[in-house]
């Protein structure tokens, strides 16, 4: 009511009522509008809505659609070019009896688990040599980065040439320091070649766990360090009993990130092995990959993706309840 | 506005009428004809077309056939878009194409992909036929991987063969004036080389050439097959396979590299210009790269054919060919562009840039001149004659195709290589190629 002198019919008085009727009709609606809109904006729950709103949409669309084709597709014999037909959890059944899938699944839990642990290890001994100060202390931070900054293709490309059967570094450095006399073929054995793929892996990962882990660890009160060691305690009982429960929390987002990018993990082992060799290094990615694409069975290649979903559900669902609980 | 207007008053049947006129003079005319009758018919302007192929390990052919993109271009008044991707993308871009029915209208295809993709291609027999005819009759290799289904589906464009590349002077001071011509000999000389820590090299890794060149060729060498003609019954685990196996285990034991399980397509380029090993199963990159930047290499470089076993010589292969979208808004274009491309004037351009890299799709162009001037390429020339396809006795289906990527051959070799007994690891194939044809 409080914009009732604005009105032109008040404005202009009774006579002008008969002159003015357009802009009456056409002003009064949009101040209205205008008015309600202010108004709905300011009911929380609504706003929170309209601000969700494009996030929302574009997880419908490039996520949720793509889950739901994907999930449609593995329980059907899709080829490309063809309309795929409901097979149930045929899909499924055949890659019980494959061998290759049940190598692939023993290698992507080795690859991850492994993988993961390591990153943490380091990741965590690398935040708290940085968390102290010494020179040049900003650019060994921002040095730190580059195996995570730089493309997985072209980082890995150089690994396979220090990994190289025939021009390996590693193997010239071993052999010109008197500690090896033969070669050692990085990717030529299945277990080496697994080991190989998991240290690049966490060379690549590892300076995410250590600039994360050190912002949580620069949000750690000192003082609360000073009292512990008034108190008695040494430097393991500090990061123990005070550090890590303090940046726990931040630590297991990490490692739920890290663990969800392991999982599905392709270009590294792609570029480095193709999942050789003889199959030894395939992981669900990249069995996926050569079946939905090079032999253009979309249905089963999305079986296979997808046999990582409920475990990575599994993860996912723990880590946020432990998260929430701790809260 | 008088050349749109012609252009756009052409029908199909004046374009074909125009190519098939080219056709007939290619035949009866001689160069002159074809020059005069093989000008590409013109089509309304601003139309587009998109050609993708890969990016071939010869650069001068790359740069060729964008030039014969632009000057088919030119005289049709089309916007040819000629794209080059590395080989390994090729699969998904094609299976990205057919799904959303948009994307490059016409896409190289390699070995048996018109069977893997033939709902989304367009059926071809014209245009294959018409090369077929004209040329002596298309290799049966090539036929194969694309006809599908009583229908051509893509033109083969011919393939890039595999040989062995050899250091003639260290053969010759093994024992051998020439390269072995069976696997015996073979063998026998690999052992010396080898005893001079010059190997000869081959892959065993996770890679759709060089280590699918040895695993099929040797297995067929030996008289060993996946399957039965009707690829019904899986027959790999036979005394023919396992003596293929066991001699493969002592290959590698007395003559080949021992980094081959960790190598893929490029690795034993690299070994053979760095004097690592002494031969390898290679396209003739090998020889080409030598030429340019190791003459001291290529001069004691040369090239001998796959050796021949108990049941004979023979190659694992497949075409290079081109393969028209079905989703495609510009199929008159698309038809001429193929087939412009095909016809002897530029087809011989593209095929004398490809320096004996490509070998043609019929006995037409083994009488090149090109393999006179160069005779260390004659071996590339004659492969084609002992090709064979993964599948066979059978076409080159699906299931042949997925027994491909599952790499079931090549691990078998693999892991009888890494210690598994060679019975064991037939039986083990065995299996796997069962779930592959079933």
């Amino acid at each position: 009511m409080a914009d009732h002198p604005r009105h032109p019919i008040r404005q202009d008085g009774a006579a002008s009522v008969a002159v003015a009727p357009a802009p009456v009709t056409l002003a009064l609606p949009q101040a209205r509008v205008r008015r309600s809109l202010g108004q709905l904006l300011e009911r929380e729950h609504v706003l929170a809505g309209v601000l969700l709103a494009p996030t929302l949409l574009i997880l419908l669309v490039f996520i949720a659609y793509p889950f739901a084709i994907g999930l449609w597709l593995a329980v059907t014999d899709k080829v490309v070019g063809r309309p795929g037909n409901f097979i149930g959890l045929e899909n499924f059944r055949v890659n019980l009896n494959d061998a290759i899938f049940l190598r692939a699944f023993q290698n992507t839990f080795v690859y991850t688990f492994i993988a993961t642990f390591l990153k943490l290890v380091l990741g965590m001994a690398a935040a708290l040599l940085l968390n102290h100060h010494f020179r040049f202390k900003r650019i060994v931070r921002a040095g730190m980065l580059l195996p995570w900054i730089i493309p997985t293709v072209l980082s890995t490309l150089a690994w396979q040439w220090m990994f190289d059967a025939t021009f390996s570094v590693f193997n010239w450095m071993l052999m010109h320091s008197g500690i090896i006399s033969k070669r050692i073929l990085w990717l030529g054995d299945g277990v080496l070649a697994m080991g190989c793929l998991i240290a690049v892996n966490v060379w690549r990962g590892m300076p995410f766990f250590a600039i994360t882990l050190l912002a949580g660890l620069q949000t750690v009160n000192p003082d609360l360090h000073e009292a512990a060691e008034i108190d008695g305690a040494n430097a393991w009982k500090r990061f123990w009993r005070v550090t890590l429960p303090l940046i726990k929390p931040i630590m297991l987002v990490v490692v739920l990130f890290s663990m969800i990018a392991t999982f599905a993990d392709f270009q590294l082992i792609y570029v480095l092995t193709r999942g050789g060799p003889y199959s030894s290094t395939h992981v669900f990615g990249t069995y996926a990959y050569e079946i939905a694409m090079r032999a253009a069975k979309l249905g089963q290649g999305a079986s296979i993706s997808l046999t990582l979903f409920p475990f990575l559900l599994v993860v996912i669902v723990f880590q946020l309840w432990y998260i929430r609980k701790n809260d | 506005m008088a050349t749109r207007n012609t252009a756009s008053s052409m029908k199909r049947r004046t374009f074909l009428t125009m190519t098939g006129a080219a056709a007939g003079a290619a035949t009866v005319g001689g160069i002159p004809g074809i020059l005069q009758a093989q000008q590409p018919p013109s089509f309304p302007k601003g139309t587009k077309l998109h050609l993708l192929e890969w990016v071939s390990f010869v650069p001068a052919a790359d740069v060729e056939l964008k030039r014969l993109g632009a000057e088919f271009g030119k005289q049709a008044g089309v916007d040819v878009t000629v794209e080059l991707i590395n080989f390994n993308d090729l699969n998904p871009r094609i299976a990205s194409a057919i799904e959303t029915k948009a994307g490059p209208d016409i896409i190289q295809f390699h070995n048996n992909w018109a069977h893997l993709y033939a709902d989304g291609i367009m059926d071809v027999d014209e245009l294959a036929e018409q090369v077929d005819k004209r040329d002596g009759g298309i290799y049966d290799i090539f036929r194969q991987g694309t006809f599908v289904g009583g229908r051509w589906k893509a033109v083969p464009m011919g393939t890039s063969p595999a040989t062995f590349a050899y250091r003639t002077d260290w053969f010759k001071e093994a024992g051998a004036e020439k390269f072995p011509d069976t696997m015996d000999e073979f063998r026998k000389v690999g052992t010396e080389l080898k005893k001079k820590d010059r190997p000869i090299g081959q892959a065993f890794g996770h890679s759709l050439g060089d280590p699918n060149g040895w695993a099929y060729a040797v297995t067929w060498c030996f008289g060993g097959q996946e399957v039965d003609k009707e690829q019904k019954r899986v027959l790999i685990n036979s005394k023919e396979t396992i003596e293929a196996l066991k001699f493969t285990v002592a290959m590698w034991k007395d003559a080949l590299d021992e980094g081959g399980l960790a190598w893929d397509d490029s690795s034993n380029n690299r070994a053979y210009h760095a004097g690592t090993i002494s031969a390898t199963l290679n396209g003739s990159s090998i020889y080409f790269v030598a030429k340019r930047q190791f003459p001291d290499i290529v001069k004691v470089t040369d090239h001998g054919h796959m050796p021949k076993g108990p049941a004979g010589r023979f190659y694992q292969m497949g075409p290079q060919a081109r393969a028209i979208m079905k989703h495609t808004k510009n199929k008159d274009v698309a038809v001429a562009f193929v087939r412009w491309l095909m016809d002897r004037p530029q087809y011989d351009s593209y095929f004398a840039a490809n320096d004996g890299y490509l070998m043609g799709p019929t006995p037409f162009w083994e009488k090149h001149a090109l393999w006179e001037k160069d005779p260390k390429l004659a071996p590339f020339r004659d492969s084609v004659k002992f090709g064979r396809s993964p599948g066979w006795p059978g076409p080159p289906s699906r299931k042949a195709s997925e027994a491909l990527v599952k790499y079931i051959m090549v691990d078998m070799y693999a892991q009888a290589i890494k210690g598994m007994k060679a019975e064991d690891a037939a039986k083990w194939a065995e299996g796997e190629l069962k779930k592959a044809y079933a």
